[in-house]
Parts: C-alpha cells; sequence; structure tokens
C-alpha cells in the first residue's frame, strides 16, 4: 500500500463521506482523543465535509497540551545549571511554562537541545565534550513513546553510563476519558481512539468506554480514509445500540497490542498515585515515573532540592497557573472548541500562544488556526 | 596560502595584515579568478602588483583587485539587491552555502527582470574553520557565478573569534541589468493564474534532514539554482508576467501571501495541483510540516496573464529547471467558494482535494517537528 495516497483517494472519501451521510440519523458528538486525529480532521476539512452530520469534539490526547506549567518550570529550572544538558522533543520547545519556555532559555544560552529518538540522548551521553555533564532528558508523551524512554534507560544500563537522568512527564490515555466521563454533562457518543498509542497498548485500555459508559470506541489510524472507516463503525454501532471497542486500523494495532513494548514499559516505571494535568487538575493515577529502584536515574530525585526550591517560589509567588480568560481547559474536555474562545486568534495566537492548545503544532487551537477550513 | 602552514582559518587572517593578504590571495582571488586567469597554483598579490599586473578581466572590464571599491560601467537601468546566508550544514546534498550565495542573489535579480552581472563577496569566518572547506566554498561560488556569467567584483572577509559564528555567513549583493521592465508584485490582477516553476519543498526538506540526522529511504537533494537563463527564456519568450518570486524561506505559501497581501488580491491554490516530490512529501508527513512552508531555492513562482499560461508552461518544461512546472491556480475568485466564506481579500485560499478550502497561512515560528 501507499500510505500517501491510497488512504487520501477522493473517490474513497467521497463514498465513504457520502455512506456516513445517510447512515446517520441525527448529528452525532465525536471525540477524537489524539491530537494527530484532530490534526487530519481539519487538515483534510473533514469536519466540513461532514458539517450538520458529525461534531468533533477534540479530546486531550496531545502530550504536549496537557502538560501543566509547573513541569515545564522544573524543565527550566534543572536547565538552569552550567553542568546540565538539557534535551527534549521539537514540539515541547516552544511551550511556556511560568515565565519562560526552554527554545526562549536556549536563546539565552542555556545547554538545550531537540532530540529526535531518546537514543539520540546515548549519543551526547558518549561524546567526549560532554563529560562532566548532567544529560536531562525531558520525557513526555502516552503510552507511546514511554516504551522508547524505556529502551533508553535499558541502553543507559546496559552501557553503564552514569549521568543520564530521565524528568518522567509520560502519561495514560484512559484517565482523563474516565474523568470526561465521570462529570455527566458531556455529550460524547462516541470515541475515536488513538493509532499509535493502541499500537503499543492494544485495544484492551478501551474496554471501560462501551462496559462502564456505554459508549462506541473505535481506534482509527490517522489518513483521512483511516478516520471516516472509524466514523462509520461508530454510526453503526450507535445505529444498531451495541458498544464496543472495534478496530478501524489493523494494519498496525492488534487486539493484545506491543508485548515487548509493554514489557518493557513494566520494568522501569509505575504509575504515581497522581498526576496533574493541564486543563483537569489532578487526576489519580493517570501518569507514569520510574519504579523505586531506578531513583538514581530519576530527575525528580537527583534535582530534589532544586525543585524544592522551584515549589517554595512558586508557592509565594503564586506562579504556574493559567490565564483565566483562556478556555484550554474546557476545550481539553470536548465543552468547549477553540472559536470560543475570546482569545483565539486575537492574543492568542501560534507566534504568542497563551493556552496549551495553541502551544503544540497538534493541539485543537493551533489546528483550527492553521487550518481555518469553510 | 601555505596549505601545510594554515589548515585553519586564524583570527589573524581577520587582522588586516600579512595572513589576511594570504586569504584573500590564496584562497580567495585564486578560487574567484583563477581559473580564469591561469596564473598557476599561486595567486600572490604582491607579485603580481610588482609586475604591474593588478588587474583582472572581468565581463569584458578590467577591474583593478586591491583598490577599495570597483569601478564599473553600469547599464542605464540597474536592479540592485542583497541577501546574506547562513545555513547548517553548511554542505548539504545538492549544494552548498557558497553556492546558495550566488544562486540567491541571482535570483533575486533575475525575479525583477535584470541580468546579474556583478556581485560583492562579504564573508564572516569563525575562527578555526578549515582552510579546506573555505576553498571549496569559493570554487563552488565561482563556478555558480560561472553558469550565469556574473562576477564577484568586491568583497570583504571578517574572522571572529571561536564561538561567535556557526562555522561560515555571507553576504551578497548583486547588481543586475534591468532588460525586462515593469515586473511588480503590484501588476498582480484578478485572473492571473500562478504558475511554479517545478517541486517545492526540496531544500528545507534537504538541509534538515541532513541537519538533523533523519534518515530516508531515499536522499532529499536540495532544488538550489540558479534561475536566470530559465527566467530569461520566460521573458524572451513574450510572455506577460506580472510577477515573479523565488519561493526561498518560508516557501510557496510565504510567496502567495505576501503577493495576496501586496496586491491586495485573493489567491486560489490548487492542492492537488502543487507538485511535491515523494520523499518531501514523506518527509513532510512524519515531521508534522506542510510542503508549502518549506524553502525552496531553485524554484520561481510566476503570476502571468492567462492567455500566456499555457505558452509559459511549455517554456518551462523545456528547461532543464522547470520540467516539472505546473499551473498551480488563480488570482481572483472563480465564484465556486460559498457565501459563507470569511473575507478572503489579501488571503491566500488552498482548495483541497475534497473539496474543503481553508487558508493557506504563513508559516511562522521556528519548525519544530512533533513527537508523535
Amino acid at each position: 500500500m501507499e500510505l500517501y495516497s491510497d488512504f487520501k483517494r477522493k473517490d474513497d472519501i467521497s463514498r465513504l463521506a457520502s455512506i456516513i451521510g445517510s447512515e446517520v440519523k441525527k448529528p452525532v458528538n465525536i471525540m477524537e482523543i489524539c491530537g494527530g486525529h484532530t490534526h487530519s480532521i481539519m487538515k483534510y476539512g473533514l469536519n466540513t465535509l461532514l458539517k450538520d452530520k458529525i461534531n468533533f469534539l477534540h479530546g486531550p490526547g496531545c502530550p504536549v497540551c496537557v502538560m501543566p506549567l509547573k513541569r515545564i518550570d522544573e524543565a527550566v529550572e534543572i536547565a538552569d545549571s552550567p553542568d546540565v544538558i538539557l534535551s527534549a522533543y521539537g514540539d515541547m520547545m516552544r511551550v511556556p511554562g511560568t515565565d519562560s519556555s526552554l527554545i526562549k532559555e536556549r536563546a539565552k544560552g542555556k545547554d538545550i537541545r531537540m532530540i529526535y529518538s531518546p537514543l539520540d540522548i546515548i549519543k551526547i551521553a558518549e561524546d567526549k565534550n560532554n563529560s562532566g555533564k548532567k544529560i536531562v532528558f525531558f520525557a513526555i508523551g502516552f503510552e507511546t513513546t514511554a516504551p522508547m524512554t524505556a529502551a533508553l534507560l535499558e541502553e543507559v544500563i546496559s552501557r553503564r553510563i552514569n549521568n543520564v537522568f530521565i524528568h518522567v512527564n509520560h502519561v495514560l490515555v484512559p484517565p482523563p476519558i474516565n474523568a470526561i466521563l465521570d462529570s455527566g454533562d458531556n455529550l460524547i457518543d462516541g470515541f475515536i481512539c488513538p493509532g499509535h498509542v493502541s499500537v503499543m497498548t492494544g485495544s484492551g485500555i478501551y474496554a471501560d468506554i462501551p462496559l462502564k459508559y456505554k459508549k462506541a470506541a473505535v481506534i482509527a489510524g490517522f489518513e483521512p480514509y483511516d478516520i471516516l472507516s472509524g466514523v462509520l463503525l461508530i454510526i453503526k454501532q450507535i445505529n444498531e445500540g451495541r458498544p464496543a471497542v472495534e478496530i478501524a486500523y489493523k494494519r498496525a494495532v492488534k487486539e493484545g497490542g506491543n508485548k515487548k513494548a509493554q514489557d518493557l514499559v513494566n520494568k522501569y516505571f509505575t504509575v504515581r498515585d497522581e498526576f496533574e494535568w493541564r486543563g483537569f487538575g489532578n487526576i489519580p493515577k493517570s501518569g507514569l515515573k520510574l519504579k523505586d529502584e531506578f531513583k538514581n536515574f530519576d530527575a525528580e530525585y537527583v534535582f530534589e532540592d532544586k525543585l524544592k526550591e522551584l515549589h517554595l517560589k512558586a508557592e509565594s509567588y503564586q506562579t504556574g497557573k493559567e490565564n483565566a480568560v483562556c478556555k484550554c481547559g474546557e476545550i481539553l474536555r470536548g465543552k468547549s472548541k477553540p472559536d470560543d474562545c475570546p482569545l483565539f486568534g486575537k492574543a492568542c495566537n501560534p507566534e504568542n500562544p497563551v493556552g496549551a492548545c495553541m502551544v503544540s503544532f497538534e493541539g485543537a487551537c493551533a489546528a483550527y488556526y492553521k487550518y481555518r477550513n469553510f | 596560502m601555505n596549505k601545510k602552514k594554515y589548515e585553519r582559518i586564524l583570527l589573524s587572517h581577520g587582522g588586516g595584515g600579512k595572513e589576511t593578504s594570504e586569504l584573500v590571495g590564496g584562497i580567495i582571488f585564486n578560487g574567484l579568478y583563477g581559473r580564469n586567469d591561469r596564473k598557476g597554483d599561486s595567486y600572490d598579490l604582491h607579485k603580481r602588483r610588482n609586475d604591474g599586473n593588478s588587474a583582472v578581466n572581468i565581463s569584458g572590464q578590467k577591474i583593478k583587485l586591491l583598490e577599495d571599491a570597483a569601478v564599473l560601467k553600469s547599464p542605464q537601468n540597474i536592479a540592485f539587491t542583497t541577501d546574506s546566508f547562513t545555513v547548517s550544514p553548511i554542505f548539504f546534498k545538492g549544494g552548498d552555502i557558497g553556492k546558495l550565495s550566488v544562486a540567491g542573489t541571482v535570483n533575486d535579480l533575475s525575479v525583477m527582470g535584470a541580468r546579474p552581472l556583478f556581485l560583492s563577496l562579504g564573508l564572516i569566518i569563525e575562527e578555526g574553520f578549515a582552510s579546506e572547506d573555505l576553498r571549496k566554498i569559493i570554487e563552488s561560488i565561482s563556478e555558480e557565478a560561472d553558469k550565469t556569467g556574473v562576477r564577484v567584483v568586491t568583497g570583504d572577509t571578517k574572522v571572529v573569534p571561536a564561538g561567535k559564528a556557526d562555522g561560515i555567513f555571507i553576504n551578497t549583493s548583486g547588481i543586475g541589468d534591468v532588460l525586462y521592465e515593469n515586473i511588480s508584485v503590484y501588476n498582480i490582477a484578478d485572473g492571473d493564474v500562478i504558475v511554479v516553476s517545478g517541486n517545492v519543498g526540496d531544500h528545507g526538506a534537504a538541509v534538515m534532514s541532513q541537519r538533523e540526522g533523519i534518515e530516508m529511504d531515499v536522499e532529499i537533494e536540495s532544488d538550489c539554482a540558479s534561475l536566470w537563463d530559465m527566467i530569461n527564456a520566460v521573458l524572451g519568450g513574450g510572455i506577460t508576467v506580472s510577477a515573479i518570486r523565488d519561493a526561498t524561506r518560508g516557501g510557496l505559501a510565504a510567496v502567495l501571501n505576501e503577493w495576496a497581501m501586496a496586491a491586495g488580491v485573493d489567491i486560489y491554490v490548487e492542492e492537488g495541483k502543487i507538485p511535491v516530490s515523494g520523499p518531501v512529501r514523506g518527509f513532510c508527513e512524519l515531521l508534522g510540516f506542510e510542503p508549502y512552508q518549506l524553502a525552496c531555492e531553485g524554484r520561481a513562482v510566476f503570476a502571468v496573464k492567462p492567455e500566456c499560461a499555457k505558452k509559459a508552461l511549455d517554456i518551462l518544461k523545456s528547461h532543464p529547471f522547470g520540467k516539472n512546472a505546473r499551473v498551480i491556480g488563480v488570482v481572483g475568485n472563480n465564484n465556486d467558494i460559498n457565501n459563507n466564506s470569511p473575507d478572503l481579500k489579501g488571503k491566500v485560499i488552498l482548495k483541497g482535494i475534497y473539496g474543503v478550502n481553508r487558508l493557506l497561512d504563513y508559516p511562522s515560528g521556528e519548525l519544530l517537528p512533533r513527537i508523535c
């Protein structure tokens, strides 16, 4: 299959859109959880194509968007040390913390590096010019990227590297979904579940959605054809009154997921009691941390004193608080859309993002800004 | 310049003394004019001066070296432009900073209908830069200049302490003879047809994939090229052209937005018609970029009168740099946009393959790849 064309063919898309149109009895509210889906929907104008039939609500599945200010402040604080090389994924660079962002700190001369794969960190650590430096990886992402971080740690340990530390910000998909559904006042009829996450986890993690909440849950890929196939399965579940977890992305996702990746994650990580999400507050059991036996690699442990100071300062100065007008919290819970926010496109734009959803390329506001379609 | 003695550029090479003279003579003059002059490897300025032979023949004019300014016979209407070049990596697939610094300025003159004649060359070199790399860069400047027949007639070299520059920065200014008058962004009007001379995004994707070590199945090559010959063919072919622009930083998206805003028009582009190579499309899908926002260094965008569009396309396609030329859109509403759309004057509208329209905005901020 040719990935860039076969799943985009105009004829197939038109045919699927018209089938969906004829199957829909009344407008259906579908939340796509993953930012990658939001991005594809806006880029290809699928929301406009299915206007009056499907109302897409944009969920909390952009790991950059849901990172609270406090965690970014921690990264900035850790980077503020001459013997530290802080590394992070590209889209984390621009995210504003309370006073600064990694990209601004880099401009001030801090050694902050953008990486594409956690294994790039091995190269940094083994570079002789960096001996004596502490290399800190600001690890973010859902179940998709956690195995890569675990693989980094495995490699660090096997090569006996002792100057790599991980600031773990990995989060899990199901807890915020449950939080949204538990809040009761949501309009959601069904979910498009993330494709890449499911490659790792398999489909089991969404079992609560149909069982406990009686909503449709379909795992989909990211091409226009994949997304519309997912939408069609959701409509069929609704019409037939049989909520279930289904896979519309069988070329990549297996029911059991990737066992090897899961084993790696389980070997090094454990679930935190709670983790703060931008727009949600603390959600129980929603984030990962390193197991105690690996605490010597945990940046939160190694830089404990520095971070304690930061947190004390934050309490006395009331930093780490969000802009009160910003609607990112509601957007991430599917209660508002970017257009509903008074800051959208005015005070808040990609050059000067106020809220989390504008910062990341995958955020709903950034997608609306970039692909305003009509 | 003694190769063994100076493997790397030293601060003293910028000091204005003997070493500067050796650098300018040995690497720069030799690279730029040596091949025309055939006086042997060494371009010993002191010797030349003693021999009373301090002028070189440039574009039919005798130009004296080592004067404070070049004295040129100028044409009636000149076009004058300047551009600075920084790129990482300095040597990339399809070119290097030297080639880029000539092609960039040549293209800026060419798109104004001016035959490029003279260039200035300003070098800011970081202490410790490999002399051999500088030699290669000067050589590719010379080679690229030959392709258009443009000549470097004045220049300057500075060396800054290690850590104060990223290897080498180059500035070139250029003077051109305006052969075709009245090519201007302000001429763009409703009905004009938008033509692009080839695949977009190649340079941006090539440089970024090499800089960041992103391995692709097919290595992407920069499109870096001097476009005077191709543009001259179009203009000399009797095509009524409103405006031409080379799509550099910001890519096709930036050019079209600048046009729409400057001319106060709305421009409609069909996504399915914009030529993008498979590897560049794959690169963009992988990292979440739009090919229309990546830089090109050898592509021109034309706004031509509708009756000339076909002929313009034929001329472009018969040129080696224009083989993949396409008509991609028109200026002004062609009436199939619904009335609910926002005010579109000054905007660029991308007509998607599924019939949904969206705005094609300027790129903004640093291009940062996504994580998943």
